[in-house]
């Protein structure tokens, strides 16, 4: 039964599911961790070009092997051989990057075909060559998924430590380096040096990986983690901690999924769990997720409908009566014609208004109450003090400045206006609301 | 005649089609490659080549066939919908574009893995999608009038002209958005749709071309040419010439390779698919190395002979000065070596110019001035005093960093700027180390000796 093996699954009770299972969690863990960093270095599918560039590698460690009288096929020398041509194309990237004026991209589209091509002409003479076991050499580079042996999952956890120790002692260059390269170079830092290091941790991480997940999942393993966490963080070291988590997560769960479930690839399966975290962190994460934004955007907007409804209040009665003590009734023909809203907005933002206090209405007539008025005045205030400082110290013309205060108004941090206060010369202590530098449109 | 040899087996109706398809290949993704390298979405081709397989199985999975049309809808229409979903990402979710791609292509990629699974018996040849065969496109053929014509060359032919009507009809649009998507919009140009447009090109053109040439050879042709064509040129029209003639004759190279090279060392022939790209790489190296204005040999000579340039102005004025302190203008070779931070081989390269200049003499160890060297190594020292003394007056720099600049600019300083430098100082003749400025030497050719 499905429930029943999800137990044993999550139970770890089979030896084999607790290999892979942790062999994949630790393997997302450091995928995640490395793929944050290249990230934000904006090498995102560096992993895509090194892993195709280790084809060549791979073949011609064989080829060594098999002229050397062994059989070929032996682990360690291949993962060398592969790792060799890796950071082969890593240099090669870096140097095309440094010498010509040819984009990230373009380089990377170059040395991934150009060495694949390579390895493929090597492949192919190797099969037709007469020694040639070499049927199943690039399974090697495409993965084999879900056969993870003990020393698959050593090699696993010895790159993850090394990944999580050097991420660790790095940590405040690697942030330099991350955001502002020339800056980092500027403080003595080697920027070329850190790029290496952090190319050579990718190349680990992408060669370990390769065995247990295959080349294009691999390459998921190292993006996708990090976009999906960069949707809930602004801060680096988070960004590293959510993304290596989410490569864990997304690890175990679909390792999981593919151990319940008999015939799902695992390494597939990884990806798609790996996507889903994505889909869910792109519409809900809290820093940068869409629906998020939206919310903010929308929270913003109703503030700034609510400020102009005050002001517009505000300053018809101070137009009517001289002075704009709460309780004096304007009526919403003229308020309507103050700002650009129509009939049906005025309301809407009335209504609401009204139910937190800040205004009275009776029909066709809207009067602040005093809580909306000691704000109207703040607001009026801070509109008409940066007016002032506009126009006296700013020089803009005096008809200009309502246009301008009017985006400013809504965002004058409470420090602001005590400069403002300040060069202006104005009393802070009464809610004094200096009279305005333009004649008002009202009256 | 080891040429011919090793092309032993080579036949014209067989191996000319492969190279046909190749060329065409080469032909239709060059002519897009080159908007994608600008607009630096080089990866989009790998992208959408990766992303396709869901579309393949789902168009097997439905129209229950291996029918080329079939396949082909539905890998194009996957291929499309990864670059918008790229974008997408890139726009809603602010995520940076290469990231936004990796994101997409892996994740359909997987998509398309697990219907493999589910779908037990999908026939789909995984080396197909990744190596290509192109070697097998002449078998199968179609017939056009009284010609059997591979229908690799057919589709792709058609390919090649769509790509090169839009490239031909959209040129303006599509040089103007790729440079300056903002301009593009200001004077009318829809960036967006062109990016839209050259989107289902590549999906189009990445579709019809994997199946014979492989994922990966896609991608090089792709990208190689069109950045080795960069190298060659600044002009957008001359790149896009430059770059389909690149990946024609990679395709070419590629194909006789494979054929040829392993045959030269007694092996079978290779992968064509391979090769090309290898060839692509031999070509994008050549350029790298050679192209006339930014290739890293070429800029290499270009410094080394200003170097050399710049060594012989050094020496005169040396051996000028030495004149002026001893009498006589004479030095050692060693001497100049230690003092002009030279080496043996450049000092002497430059030495035996300077002596068929006849500004020199060369006794062996001792390096002795002419009449003609006189008057080059006073025009220099005249240059470099005069920048001296303009620095400190009109730049009012301090006395102590003065002599690296003019060291720098005495170089490059012909007459006309001399005497626009005695118009700018106080002519007292001498310059803020209190030495004598030289008088312009009297020319009897004119120009500035240095610029020879």
């Amino acid at each position: 039964m499905i429930w029943s093996d999800l137990w044993d699954v999550l139970l770890l009770r089979d030896y084999n599911t607790r290999v892979v299972l942790l062999g994949v969690a630790l393997l997302g863990a450091a995928s995640g961790l490395v793929g944050s960093f290249t990230l934000l270095r904006k090498r995102s599918l560096m992993g895509d070009a090194l892993a195709h560039a280790s084809l060549p590698g791979l073949v011609i460690a064989f080829m060594i092997a098999v002229a050397a009288g062994g059989d070929g096929k032996s682990m360690p020398l291949l993962l060398a051989g592969a790792t060799m041509g890796g950071l082969a194309g890593v240099a090669c990237i870096l140097f095309l990057q440094r010498f010509t004026k040819l984009k990230q991209d373009a380089t990377l589209g170059i040395v991934l075909s150009v060495f694949f091509g390579l390895g493929v002409v090597l492949l192919g003479i190797t099969q037709k060559m007469d020694a040639g076991h070499s049927a199943g050499l690039e399974t090697y580079i495409f993965g084999k998924t879900a056969s993870m042996r003990r020393a698959d999952g050593i090699m696993i956890a010895i790159t993850a430590l090394i990944s999580i120790l050097v991420t660790g002692v790095l940590f405040k260059e690697l942030k330099l380096l991350c955001f502002d390269a020339d800056f980092a170079g500027s403080r003595g830092l080697r920027v070329w040096l850190l790029d290496t290091i952090l190319m050579v941790l990718v190349v680990m991480v992408t060669m370990v990986g390769l065995q247990a997940v295959g080349l294009v999942l691999m390459v998921a393993m190292l993006v996708i983690p990090a976009a999906a966490a960069r949707f809930w963080t602004e801060s680096i070291f988070r960004l590293a901690l959510v993304s290596a988590s989410i490569g864990l997560v997304g690890s175990v769960l679909g390792a999981t999924a593919s151990a319940v479930m008999a015939d799902l690839p695992s390494g597939a399966m990884i990806v798609l769990a790996c996507a889903l975290l994505f889909a869910v962190s792109m519409f809900f994460g809290t820093q940068r997720g869409v629906l998020p934004r939206l919310w903010r955007r929308r929270q913003l907007n109703a503030k700034i409908a609510r400020q102009h409804l005050l002001r517009g209040i505000y300053e018809l009665s101070e137009a009517e009566f001289q002075d704009a003590n709460p309780g004096h009734w304007v009526s919403l023909i003229d308020l309507l014609q103050k700002r650009s809203w129509n009939s049906k907005q005025l309301r809407r933002q009335i209504e609401t208004a009204e139910l937190v206090e800040l205004v009275r209405y009776k029909t066709d007539q809207v009067a602040l109450t005093s809580a909306g008025y000691a704000e109207a005045a703040r607001l009026t205030r801070q509109h008409r003090l940066w007016e002032l400082y506009l126009v006296h110290y700013a020089d803009v013309a005096t008809a200009r400045v309502d246009r301008d205060a009017d985006d400013i108004e809504h965002v004058l941090e409470h420090d602001v206006v005590e400069k403002l206060e300040r060069l202006l010369d104005h009393d802070p202590i009464r809610i004094a609301v200096p009279s305005s530098p333009h004649a008002m449109e009202s009256t | 005649m080891a040429m011919l040899a090793v092309l032993q087996g080579w036949d014209w109706q067989f191996d000319g089609w492969i190279m046909v398809v190749g060329v065409l290949c080469a032909t239709s993704t060059a002519l897009l490659g080159n908007f994608l390298v600008l607009r630096r979405m080089s990866m989009l081709g790998d992208a959408v080549s990766h992303a396709v397989l869901p579309g393949l199985v789902a168009a097997f999975l439905i129209s229950h066939s291996r029918s080329s049309l079939a396949m082909f809808v539905g890998a194009v229409i996957v291929g499309v919908l990864t670059a918008m979903f790229t974008e997408w990402i890139r726009r809603f979710g602010r995520v940076e574009e290469s990231a936004a791609m990796g994101v997409v292509f892996t994740s359909l990629f997987a998509l398309g893995l697990v219907m493999i699974v589910q779908a037990d018996h999908v026939d789909l040849d995984a080396d197909c999608v990744l190596y290509g065969a192109i070697d097998l496109t002449p078998m199968f053929t179609v017939n056009i009038g009284a010609y059997e014509v591979p229908q690799a060359a057919v589709v792709l032919s058609v390919v090649t002209l769509i790509n090169a009507a839009f490239v031909l009809v959209c040129y303006k649009e599509l040089k103007i958005s790729s440079f300056d998507p903002s301009l593009a919009h200001s004077q009318g140009v829809r960036p967006a749709w062109m990016h839209y447009a050259l989107m289902v090109l590549v999906a189009v053109t990445t579709v019809a071309c994997f199946e014979s040439v492989g994922n990966i050879l896609v991608v090089a042709m792709l990208v190689v040419p069109p950045s080795a064509a960069f190298l060659l040129t600044h002009r957008l029209g001359l790149m896009i010439v430059l770059s389909v003639v690149i990946g024609a004759a990679g395709a070419i190279l590629g194909h006789v390779g494979a054929f040829a090279i392993p045959r030269a060392f007694g092996m079978p022939s290779t992968s064509t698919a391979g090769m090309m790209s290898v060839a692509l790489g031999g070509l994008f190296v050549l350029a790298l190395l050679f192209a006339p204005q930014q290739g890293l040999v070429s800029r290499s000579i270009r410094r080394f002979v200003l170097s050399q340039q710049i060594l012989r102005d050094d020496i005169v004025a040396y051996l000028y000065r030495a004149g002026e302190r001893h009498g006589e203008a004479i030095a050692k070779r060693s001497d100049l070596i230690t003092e002009l931070f030279s080496s043996a081989v450049p000092m002497s390269l430059a030495l035996r110019r300077l002596v068929r200049q006849d500004c020199i003499r060369d006794c062996g160890q001792q390096i002795e001035l002419t009449k003609q060297g006189e008057k080059l190594g006073k025009a220099l020292v005249r240059s470099h005093r005069l920048w001296e003394s303009y620095l400190v007056e009109q730049a009012e720099l301090d006395r102590s960093k003065i002599h690296d600049k003019a060291e720098q600019w005495e170089h490059f300083t012909g007459q006309a700027l001399r005497d626009r430098l005695v118009d700018q100082t106080s002519s007292t003749g001498l310059d803020p180390h209190g030495t004598v400025i030289p008088a312009e030497p009297k020319s009897d050719d004119d120009g500035p000796p240095d610029a020879s």
